[in-house]
C-alpha cells in the first residue's frame, strides 16, 4: 500500500519518514486496541477497511475530486455547519487531533500548558504527517475555549489558508445574532472559494445528507441500549470518529447496514460483553483519532461503554436541521437553530449539558459515568465538578479522569477505571 | 479454608493469610518489592498453605497471571480491610510509600468516592524518605526528629525537588533542622488532608499506610481532623489483609 501513494504523499509535502513512523504507531495501536476484540459485528470490516485506507485512498479520493474542481473544507470543531460545505459541492472533513506529534516543535510555539487537543493539530502540521490538512483548500479555525482563539493566530501563520469564524459564548438573541451573522459570512466564504453558488436546492440537499449521516449514528445509538451490548463502545466510537472524514453518503449506508446486523443481534440477545456487564457513559472532551486510551482502559476492565457524551458522539450529532424551509434564508435560520443547541462548555452558563448527562445516563441504562477531561482544558475540567456533583447526587455514580494523550498514566487510569467498576458491581 | 492476600506496592509487597473458620490472621509478611517483584513475591509466599491468593497492589496483574487466583483493586482492599478492623470507619486515609488515597465508604462498606495521588511523590512516604536523606537522619526517627520542631515555617512546595530547595534556602537562612522538618510534615499532612476532604466530610477515618508509623504526621492527621481517627495496629499491611477477606467470600 505505501509505495502506491507514496508520490501522492510527496507531492503534498509530507515528511515521509515522520510518516511512515506515524503510520506504524497507528497501525499497531489499530491491531492491538480493536482487532484483538472479541465478537466484533462483521459490518465494522467496512471501518477496518476506512481506518486501514485513511491516509491513503481516501486522501487519494478527495485529490481526485480536487481535480475536478471539488474543494476541500478542514474543521476542528463540531460548529463548522457542514450543511453549507455540502451545498457548495466541498467536501468537509475533520482534522484528527488525536496523538502527540513533534511535540518538541510544537512546544517552541505554543505553552506546554495547552491541551493535547491542539498541541496535535500543531503536531501534525509541523511533523507534516497529515494529508488532510495538506489538501484542504481551506481550514476553518473556530473561536471556542481560549486555548483555539490564541493558537489560531499561531496557526495562521503555519497554513496559508486559515479562516477563523467567530462564535457566540452565551446562549443569548445576541448570541444566536452573532452565530447567524458568522454563518452567511461563512456561506459566502465557501461561495466563493467553490465558485458554487448556494440556493435553496443546494442547501436542502446539503441538509438532508448531513441529517442522514446523523440518523443512522441516531439509530446505532439506538441499538446500544439493549442488554448485552451489542457492539462495543470502541467500535462505536470509531464510528462516530469516521463520521468526520469519510464521504457522508457512503458513511451512512455502512452504519445504516452495520444497524442491520446489529439488530438481528439484539433479537438473538448477543452481544459483545455480558448480560449485565457494567455499563459506562463517558462525557467530556472529545476524543479524536487515534485517541482510544481511555475506553480502551475501560472496556478491557469488564465494563461497557454505551455512550459517548461527546463531540465525537452524541453532543455532535443530537439534533437534527429542520429542512421545511422555503427561503434561504429560513433555512439559513434552521441551520443556526441547530447548531445553536450545542451544548459545548465554552457556553456559560451550560445547563443542558448537565442535564442531557443524565438522560443519556437514564436512556442508555448506564451504571455510572466516566467523565474525561483534558489536561489543560479550562472549559471541560471546570464544568467536570459540577457535573459530577449533581450526577452523585443523583445517585448516578461517577468518576472525574483528567488525562492527556501520553501513556505515562495508564497504570493509574486502570486502577481507577477498575476501582470505579468494582463500585458498580 | 485459608484465604491469603498479597499486595504488590511499588515500595513493598504484603500477605495476610486468614482462616475462613475464625477470620483470624495465620499468617502476616512484608518485603522490600526491589526491582524483582516476581522474585520478592514468590519468596514470600513460600510455605503459605492456601486455597485462595487474592492480589491488589499496584502488581496485582503480575500476581495473577504468575500465580493465579484473583485481582482486586487497592481500593476495594482497602475498603474491606478498614471496615474489617474497625467497623466503624467511613473513611480511609493511606499514605503509602508512592502514593496516596483517600476513599469514603457508604454504609455497607463500599467504596464510594477516591482520589489517588499517584503520578509524584509530592506527599507520599518517598517525600518525606527523600527529605530525611537530605536532613542526614535515617527516616525511621524522621517523625520524631520533626516533633522536636517548631510551628511557625512554612513549605508552600509540593514537588519533591522544589520541597527540598525550599528546605534548603530555609537552612541557609538558619532555620533549625528540626523546625523545618516539622514544616515539612505538615505539609504532607494538609495536602492529604484536602484530599480526603474532597471525598468525604464525614469520619470516624481509618488512616494506614506506611506513613501512618510516623508519630510526627499521626500527631497532626489527629490535630488537623476533627473526626476520630484510628490507626490500625499494623498500618501497613490493610491492603492485603482486604484482598485476603475478599477471597473468604468470592470464590472466583
Ligand atoms: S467541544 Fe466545543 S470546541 Fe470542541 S469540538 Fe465540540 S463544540 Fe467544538
Ligand atoms: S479540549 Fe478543551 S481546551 Fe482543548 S480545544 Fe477542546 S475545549 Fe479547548
Amino acid at each position: 500500500m505505501t509505495a502506491t501513494y507514496e508520490q501522492m504523499w510527496k507531492d503534498l509535502g509530507l515528511d515521509l519518514v515522520a510518516h511512515d513512523m506515524l503510520m506504524q504507531v497507528l497501525g499497531q495501536g489499530y491491531q492491538d486496541v480493536f482487532l484483538t476484540q472479541e465478537s466484533r459485528p462483521q459490518g465494522m470490516d467496512y471501518f477496518n477497511f476506512v481506518m486501514s485506507e485513511v491516509h491513503g485512498l481516501r486522501i487519494k479520493e478527495l485529490l481526485d475530486g480536487k481535480k475536478e474542481g471539488k474543494k476541500v473544507i478542514g474543521s476542528f470543531c463540531v460548529f463548522v455547519p457542514e450543511e453549507i460545505v455540502r451545498a457548495s459541492d466541498a467536501t468537509l472533513v475533520g482534522l484528527c487531533t488525536g496523538a502527540d506529534f513533534a511535540t518538541e516543535e510544537v512546544e517552541k510555539v505554543l505553552p506546554r500548558n495547552t491541551c493535547s487537543l491542539i498541541k496535535s493539530a500543531f503536531g501534525f502540521k509541523l511533523g507534516k504527517v497529515c494529508p488532510y490538512i495538506e489538501s484542504a483548500d481551506m481550514i476553518v479555525g473556530e473561536n471556542t475555549c481560549d486555548g483555539k482563539k490564541k493558537s489560531y493566530e499561531v496557526f495562521g501563520q503555519l497554513v496559508p489558508n486559515l479562516y477563523v469564524m467567530d462564535l457566540p459564548q452565551m446562549k443569548s438573541p445576541e448570541g444566536k445574532a452573532l452565530l447567524k451573522a458568522e454563518y452567511y459570512r461563512f456561506k459566502d466564504r465557501v461561495e466563493q472559494l467553490t465558485g458554487n453558488r448556494i440556493d435553496v436546492a443546494r442547501l436542502k440537499n446539503g441538509i438532508e445528507i448531513v441529517n442522514n449521516k446523523r440518523r443512522a449514528v441516531h439509530r446505532l445509538s439506538q441499538l446500544r441500549k439493549a442488554d448485552p451490548a451489542p457492539i462495543s463502545g470502541l467500535d462505536a466510537l470509531l464510528i462516530n470518529q469516521v463520521f468526520f472524514y469519510d464521504d457522508p453518503i457512503r458513511f451512512t449506508e455502512s452504519v445504516n447496514k452495520i444497524c442491520d446486523e446489529i439488530e438481528e443481534r439484539t433479537k438473538t440477545n448477543s452481544g459483545v460483553a455480558a448480560k449485565g456487564a457494567p455499563r459506562i457513559l463517558l462525557s467530556g472532551c472529545p476524543m479524536a483519532v487515534p485517541n482510544w486510551k481511555l475506553p480502551w482502559i475501560v472496556e478491557t476492565s469488564g465494563a461497557v461503554i454505551v455512550g459517548e457524551e461527546s463531540c465525537v458522539g452524541e453532543r455532535g450529532v443530537r439534533n437534527l436541521t429542520a429542512d421545511t424551509g422555503s427561503t434561504l434564508d429560513e433555512l439559513m435560520n434552521a441551520i443556526v437553530d441547530r447548531y445553536f443547541q450545542v451544548d459545548c462548555a465554552i457556553f456559560t452558563p451550560n445547563p443542558d449539558r448537565l442535564q442531557h448527562v443524565k438522560d443519556m445516563a437514564t436512556a442508555y441504562n448506564a451504571n455510572g459515568v466516566i467523565h474525561y477531561g483534558l489536561q489543560f482544558c479550562q472549559p471541560y475540567q471546570m464544568e467536570a465538578m459540577p457535573v459530577e456533583q449533581a450526577l452523585e447526587a443523583a445517585s448516578i455514580p461517577t468518576l472525574r479522569i483528567d488525562t492527556d494523550y501520553s501513556m505515562e498514566d495508564v497504570e493509574q487510569l486502570k486502577t481507577r477505571v477498575e476501582a470505579f467498576i468494582e463500585r458498580l458491581r | 479454608m485459608i484465604s491469603t492476600g498479597i499486595d504488590i506496592g511499588s515500595r513493598t509487597i504484603k500477605i495476610v493469610s486468614i482462616d475462613s473458620s475464625d477470620r483470624k490472621m495465620v499468617a502476616s509478611r512484608r518485603v522490600e518489592t526491589t526491582f524483582n517483584p516476581l522474585g520478592q513475591a514468590t519468596k514470600l509466599l513460600d510455605g503459605i498453605e492456601g486455597d485462595r491468593l487474592i492480589a491488589t497492589g499496584y502488581g496485582r496483574r503480575l500476581a495473577q497471571e504468575n500465580f493465579g487466583g484473583h485481582s482486586i483493586t487497592e481500593i476495594q482492599a482497602h475498603a474491606l480491610g478498614a471496615r474489617h478492623v474497625f467497623s466503624e470507619c467511613q473513611a480511609i486515609l493511606d499514605i503509602g510509600g508512592q502514593d496516596t488515597k483517600a476513599i469514603s465508604l457508604d454504609l455497607r462498606g463500599k467504596a464510594q468516592k477516591f482520589e489517588m495521588n499517584d503520578r509524584c511523590a509530592a506527599g507520599t512516604g518517598k517525600f518525606l524518605e527523600f527529605m530525611a536523606t537530605s536532613f542526614q537522619v535515617p527516616i525511621e526517627e524522621f517523625g520524631s526528629f520533626a516533633l522536636a520542631g517548631v510551628e511557625g515555617l512554612k513549605i508552600n512546595s509540593m514537588c519533591t525537588v522544589f520541597a527540598e530547595a525550599e528546605a534548603t534556602s530555609l537552612m541557609a537562612r538558619g532555620s533549625r533542622p528540626q523546625d523545618i522538618a516539622f514544616a515539612l510534615h505538615l505539609s504532607v499532612v494538609k495536602r492529604s488532608i484536602s484530599m480526603l476532604r474532597r471525598v468525604t466530610t464525614t469520619g470516624p477515618i481509618v488512616f494506614s499506610g506506611g506513613v501512618a508509623l510516623n508519630p510526627c504526621i499521626v500527631e497532626l492527621v489527629r490535630r488537623e481532623m476533627a473526626d476520630e481517627v484510628l490507626i490500625p495496629e499494623d498500618p501497613e499491611m490493610i491492603g492485603a489483609l482486604g484482598a485476603a477477606l475478599y477471597g473468604l467470600t468470592h470464590t472466583s
